[in-house]
């Protein structure tokens, strides 16, 4: 996009965010109490696809590849986590605390090394032997894999819900007035900021996170210069794999209940937040998550000219769309080739 | 050639030496193409003659009672969603076999032409009572009634502006980011479709609870058989329904067919074919780069459009439940188990698959529990329920060992070899492009 000179479709993406500003200021006015309330909501459930967003965007960021499985790896560790924390550990309600914290690191552990085993095998079966093939050749393959993954979870739980107890209390850590913040919703922020700020200062900081810059600006010289590029590959979707295992741990214990196909729709939602964001970009992931979050749960929680939960998916894919369209980079992305 | 000095008698040998060299060479090339082609028509002729046959219930019936593969053949009711589906994926193979752009929302395609038979041939919209040719309904009846026939182009038309209105923006995009937004505009429909029987108070799709029923094909008074004609005046009050709607899905198959099958040799299906191999190059050579993609993503709709209002009068409703990504996913692996670009690959996937989708997979799971899982497990699995696993694992397969697909298309399979393509393979981070 030119900059400088205002073009016609730059004017309409000002336009609409000025609608959105103006939609957003009328109903904090009329109730801020609600409009705080659900903005912790929203920044809640944001965080969680923050997690999904990152694991998508550490694979686009070194393959320029669409890993569509990526959303049924965190659907199918979480429902292995599930079965950990009923099955094993019997966890109730009532449970105490000691044992609801040994569930939960247990159950954390097996989904997070599950998931990133099963990510590295995806990529070893898959992927590997087409890095060289035209790139529609991977995009298919990929949603090929999700469809085995989705079908993995399918054979083994069925198509019922999994639901376990509330572990994590949804009464208030500090309330004022009408706006409280909820202890489970505390723990889900805890979680996503640390696991943000510890991958950004590896891909910055360390050896491995030097390779797999490396590796995605250029593969060939990489190998030139001693870089294990399918080591770095590998590692890049174990490490997006673990995430993936983490929010699906997180997702179970803040919204209790998932499905098999609960990854398709929350992947979507996940990519479309790391191309919000930028994708690539790890603040951008983050970034696009929570705005995300914050959008459908304003859309379904405020009261002032609101669409409604009917037309969420539509709004998430409209914003997809309309950030493709008017500014494919994303919001802190570098200039892709797709920017022209 | 002919030069002043030449003498009339001169030039009168030479224009009859030319004139028996033109004729001896029509003669031959003529009778070369008569045997050609007669040898490259047998296959064909017998196909469809054996396709045309195959609903009369002596066929249909001797072949389902044939012991060990008299399963593998389907009713006529059956046949027809398979034609239909394979019409869908010959569309869908103009955008992706064709012009290389992966559309992974060709289900909103699908759903436009399935509405439009809504809207235009069934009592949806009360308000008005609009008849045009229509197949034998009392004319009193409320809504909108113009014979199916019309309503299926005007189907295709207006999927096809849906079409150009999807493309318009976001072809402009490469690759993986255009599939993600046809998934997105794919994902979008549906939902648009359920919500929208409330607009302001005006019922637009009757909600979740879809439009039904729809109108049947018919001739009507005009030229049906009940005021003289030949033509069934109904399809669906005739005695053999079913061979009817089957018939006529053959019928507009085969049209798509030729149409996909000229379109390719044309000048906008090599443009296609050469954005396909390299878009820079092919902008560098002239080729308009967004009209010609959108002229593929139109007709590829088009035929969507048709084949989805169809399916809605077969049906006799158009359902927002229907319409779900994993169609998409569906007619896809259509495409790329026959092979992109590849008629004849797309027409055998789309039977195949559209059969395994119907009725195959229950068969074959049948098969499997008689023969392995209850014997050695004890248990029967149900393998329906698994048929987008299967479609996975078929995709995944024949990208990894087959990507050219079962009957690749000549051309394709050479650029897969070669390696003729634009996008850099899972590439790189382009940083100074």
């Amino acid at each position: 996009m030119p900059s400088g000179r205002p073009s016609l479709v730059g004017l309409l993406g000002l336009f609409f965010l000025l609608l959105i500003i103006v939609w957003l200021g009328v109903n904090f006015v009329k109730d801020p109490q609600e409009f705080i309330n659900v903005f912790f909501v929203g920044l809640t459930r944001g965080a969680v696809y923050a997690l999904i967003a990152l694991g998508y965007t550490l694979v686009y960021g070194i393959l320029q590849l669409i890993n569509f499985a990526h959303g049924d790896v965190f659907a199918l560790s979480g429902l292995i986590a599930s079965s950990v924390l009923l099955s094993v550990f019997g966890v109730t309600t009532d449970s105490g605390a000691g044992l609801v914290i040994v569930a939960i690191a247990v159950a954390l552990i097996v989904a997070m090394v599950l998931a990133s085993t099963l990510n590295v095998t995806i990529e070893f079966v898959g992927y590997r032997r087409l890095r060289h093939a035209p790139r529609l050749a991977a995009l298919i393959t990929a949603i090929g894999m999700s469809f085995i993954v989705q079908n993995i979870a399918l054979a083994i739980y069925d198509v019922d819900y999994q639901s376990i107890p509330r572990l994590i209390p949804n009464s208030s850590v500090l309330t004022i007035g009408e706006v409280a913040l909820q202890w489970n919703k505390l723990f889900v922020l805890a979680l996503t900021i640390p696991v943000l700020l510890a991958l950004t200062w590896m891909v910055r900081e360390t050896r491995h996170g030097k390779a797999m810059r490396a590796t995605s600006q250029d593969r060939d010289a990489s190998a030139m210069m001693g870089i294990d590029v399918n080591r770095t590959i590998s590692f890049t979707f174990a490490l997006a794999g673990s995430l993936a295992g983490a929010a699906g741990l997180l997702f179970l214990l803040y919204f209790t209940t998932m499905r098999y196909d609960t990854g398709f729709e929350l992947g979507l939602i996940a990519f479309t937040a790391a191309v919000l964001g930028g994708i690539g970009n790890l603040t951008g992931a983050v970034l696009g998550g929570i705005l995300i979050g914050l959008i459908q749960e304003f859309n379904e929680g405020l009261a002032w000219a609101t669409p409604g939960g009917d037309w969420t998916r539509s709004i998430v894919f409209g914003i997809l769309i309309a950030i493709l369209v008017f500014r494919p980079s994303g919001l802190l992305g570098e200039q892709t080739p797709e920017g022209e | 050639m002919m030069t002043e000095q030449q003498t009339p008698q001169q030039r009168k040998d030479e224009e009859q030496r030319l004139q028996e060299v033109i004729a001896q060479r029509t003669q031959r090339s003529a009778g070369l193409w008569r045997r050609e082609t007669a040898v490259a028509l047998i296959p064909l002729v017998l196909v469809i003659g054996y396709a045309i046959i195959y609903p009369f219930e002596a066929v249909y019936t001797t072949l389902r009672e044939i012991p060990g593969i008299g399963d593998f053949f389907p009713t006529p009711g059956s046949a027809v969603i398979i034609i239909v589906f394979t019409m869908m994926a010959i569309g869908l193979n103009v955008v992706v076999g064709y012009a290389g752009l992966l559309d992974l929302g060709y289900v909103a395609f699908y759903a436009a032409g399935a509405y439009m038979a809504g809207w235009l041939a069934s009592q949806h919209f009360e308000q008005v009572t609009f008849h045009f040719w229509s197949p034998g309904i009392n004319p009193e009846l409320p809504g909108i009634h113009i014979n199916l026939w019309i309503v299926l182009l005007l189907a295709g038309i207006f999927t096809a502006v849906v079409g150009i209105v999807i493309g318009l923006p976001t072809l402009r995009l490469r690759g993986d980011y255009l599939a993600i937004v046809t998934l997105g505009f794919g994902e979008i429909v549906p939902q648009f479709v359920r919500n929208g029987d409330n607009f302001k108070g005006f019922d637009l799709t009757s909600g979740s609870f879809g439009i039904t029923p729809i109108d049947p094909p018919g001739f009507g008074d005009g030229l049906g058989d009940g005021s003289g004609g030949l033509l069934p005046v109904n399809f669906q009050r005739s005695f053999d329904a079913e061979q009817l709607y089957y018939w006529a899905a053959l019928g507009l198959l085969l049209f798509t067919v030729f149409c996909c099958w000229r379109l390719r040799d044309s000048r906008l299906g090599r443009a296609w074919i050469a954005i396909r191999e390299d878009e820079t190059a092919a902008a560098a050579m002239g080729i308009p780069l967004m009209r010609t993609k959108t002229w593929s993503y139109a007709i590829g709709a088009f035929f969507g459009g048709i084949a989805g209002a169809y399916y809605a009068s077969f049906k006799s409703g158009a359902f927002p439940s229907d319409f779900y990504f994993n169609i998409s996913i569906f007619l896809l692996c259509m495409v790329i188990l026959g092979g992109m670009g590849s008629i004849w690959g797309v027409i055998i996937a789309g039977t195949i698959l559209g059969w395994l989708n119907i009725e195959g997979l229950g068969v074959i799971g049948n098969y499997l529990n008689d023969w392995f899982f209850e014997p050695v497990t004890g248990s029967r699995i149900e393998v329906p329920k698994y048929q987008f696993g299967i479609y996975g694992i078929i995709i995944v397969t024949m990208m990894l060992f087959r990507p050219t697909g079962l009957i690749p298309e000549r051309r394709r399979k050479l650029e897969m070899e070669e390696g003729v393509h634009d996008e850099p393979a899972m590439g790189e981070r382009a940083v100074n492009r």
